[in-house]
């Protein structure tokens, strides 16, 4: 480890809540982040008044949506952190927390997501590539570029240098489902077969509608407070080990799209935590689409760039493998209200708590979680926690 | 079944930054970027020479034209208007000959028969617009 990437490790995640809904056509975006936050605070034995620091962000807050959101909630914080990086914007909510916590700004975060993606049919894979007055705009709406076919472009490039196949990308919407299959919450539970991918639809090629994740309603929420705070609280605190934040985008022109902001972010994220990739016994990681996942591990180090394909197949992501990778079933299976950052974060907490029944790792301590934001064949985020059981 | 239709490519839009891009294309010319200091190509252009920030640095090039397809995708899903009727259409990334990767359609043959490194040259794709701009879209079809 060195000196620059020391890290105090004083703070914790002192509760958490995942809504159980997937479909809310009778909600609002704020009153899933009222109920989450609600859920949360009652994980961690605290009440609404403890609450210091507010973070969120969704697919609808604008300028001024955080001020929009504490007025909903009638809070008045003292530190205020709408910051949207896409997706991952949750998982970087809990880097913020962590800085404004150890710089005393406030004392108990609280981060919020909601959204209704599903119940107000939003296209969030392929509506895009239309018109637009914004000239950046200019660049991707003329060619229909969609969210998906930005992906598929990686996963075209990835297939030509290094032979990967579609079987193995299906492999990854197969343990997904088969993970989701045992969890009560999720959306789709109903096992599924490397053929049954395969047979689905070509939404842009190489990528199946089964390679795409669902869209659904829902919302989370997390609470970050100082360990020692958390100590005493109702649940038991999971340590923020390390954490890091990048971007990655056209590079003026000379993008490498098999380079995302994985590599940058989970470098410094795990270089903190003073962690190997051996040491890991759970990893969340953002689920898109099939490709994300073996982009993510690839760029995280967990294989050499090229090898994603083999360590995606034989079982290896999937509960009691060498890397269960997303035991709730992920975006492709569980839940994808439109950002699914907060729910990487929800969902290692649980399973370093021990609290996740059938789905439950075994004896985990240890769980990185990564999130993406935005799209990887086009410009894009990444944040990446370690959290340890205390 | 509706029957495919061409791209109806949504009209771009020009900012003072990238008004050499569109207006060239109009002309029939593939106009990039360069940093007439250092030589280094830029894209998407911008107000400022991006290596040292000035825009005092910036000079207009036409490129050849010629380039290679870096990876694609055939789309045969998009609700948006000018897209839908068009699937399946071809997006993709062409490294050009001067160094740009830049994101593209490539159009004149049949989805299926693009692959990667395919060599590829630029065609000018023009709409009826209603604001005086004489743009066009650049996009590739087969060399």
């Amino acid at each position: 480890m060195t000196a620059d990437l020391e890290f105090p490790r004083n703070i914790a995640i002192a509760g958490v809540y995942e809504h159980p809904s997937r479909f809310s056509p009778d909600k609002t975006e704020f009153q899933i982040m009222a109920e989450c936050a609600r859920g949360a605070l009652d994980d961690a034995g605290l009440s609404r008044d403890d609450v210091d620091g507010l973070f969120g962000a969704s697919m609808t807050m604008g300028m001024m949506g955080i001020v929009d959101l504490a007025e909903y909630l009638n809070l008045k914080p003292n530190y205020i952190d709408g910051s949207n990086i896409g997706g991952s914007s949750f998982v970087s909510h809990v880097n913020h927390a962590a800085a404004a916590i150890n710089a005393g700004m406030c004392e108990v975060a609280l981060i919020l997501y909601g959204s209704t993606a599903a119940s107000n049919s939003v296209a969030i894979g392929t509506g895009m590539g239309g018109g637009s007055k914004d000239p950046a705009a200019s660049f991707s709406g003329p060619y229909g570029m969609t969210t998906v076919g930005s992906y598929a472009m990686y996963a075209q490039r990835h297939m030509h240098l290094y032979g990967t196949t579609s079987e193995q990308l299906a492999e990854i919407a197969v343990t997904m489902r088969r993970h989701a299959s045992l969890n009560p919450l999720a959306k789709m539970r109903t096992p599924i077969t490397v053929d049954d991918v395969m047979s689905s639809r070509v939404i842009s090629s190489p990528l199946h509608l089964l390679d795409c994740c669902i869209i659904s309603d829902g919302g989370g929420a997390i609470i970050v407070t100082s360990h020692e705070r958390a100590r005493d609280l109702r649940a038991t605190p999971v340590r923020l080990l390390g954490c890091g934040e990048a971007v990655t985008h056209q590079e003026v022109g000379q993008p490498d799209l098999l380079t995302i902001a994985a590599r940058q972010s989970g470098a410094r994220a795990m270089g903190m935590a003073g962690v190997t990739h051996a040491d890991l016994d759970l990893a969340m990681i953002y689920d898109s689409f099939t490709i994300t996942v073996l982009a993510t591990l690839e760029n995280l180090g967990f294989c050499q760039p090229g090898e994603g394909g083999d360590f995606v197949s034989g079982g290896r992501i999937g509960l009691g493998g060498q890397l269960p990778v997303n035991p709730d079933g992920g975006g492709l299976s569980s839940n994808h209200p439109g950002m699914r950052g907060i729910f990487l974060v929800i969902e290692a907490v649980k399973q370093l708590r021990g609290e996740c029944g059938d789905r439950q790792v075994d004896g985990a301590q240890l769980a990185l979680a990564h999130g993406t934001g935005g799209t990887i064949g086009d410009k894009h985020s990444g944040a990446t926690l370690v959290l340890g059981r205390d | 079944m509706t029957e495919r239709t061409e791209i109806d490519h949504p009209l771009p839009y020009a900012s003072w930054e990238s008004r050499g891009y569109w207006e060239g294309a109009g002309r029939g010319e593939l106009v990039l970027q360069r940093n007439r200091r250092t030589g280094a190509y830029q894209h998407k252009p911008r107000g400022v020479a991006v290596d040292t920030l000035d825009p005092d640095d910036l000079e207009y090039v036409v490129a050849s034209g010629r380039g290679t397809v870096y990876t694609f995708t055939v789309t045969n899903q998009n609700q948006a208007p000018g897209f839908a009727t068009a699937c399946p259409y071809v997006m993709a990334y062409v490294d050009l000959e001067e160094g740009p990767r830049v994101l593209t359609n490539i159009v004149g043959c049949d989805p299926d028969d693009v692959s990667i490194g395919m060599a590829v040259v630029a065609d000018f794709v023009s709409g009826t617009r209603d604001d005086g701009e004489s743009f066009a879209v650049p996009v590739f079809r087969p060399a």
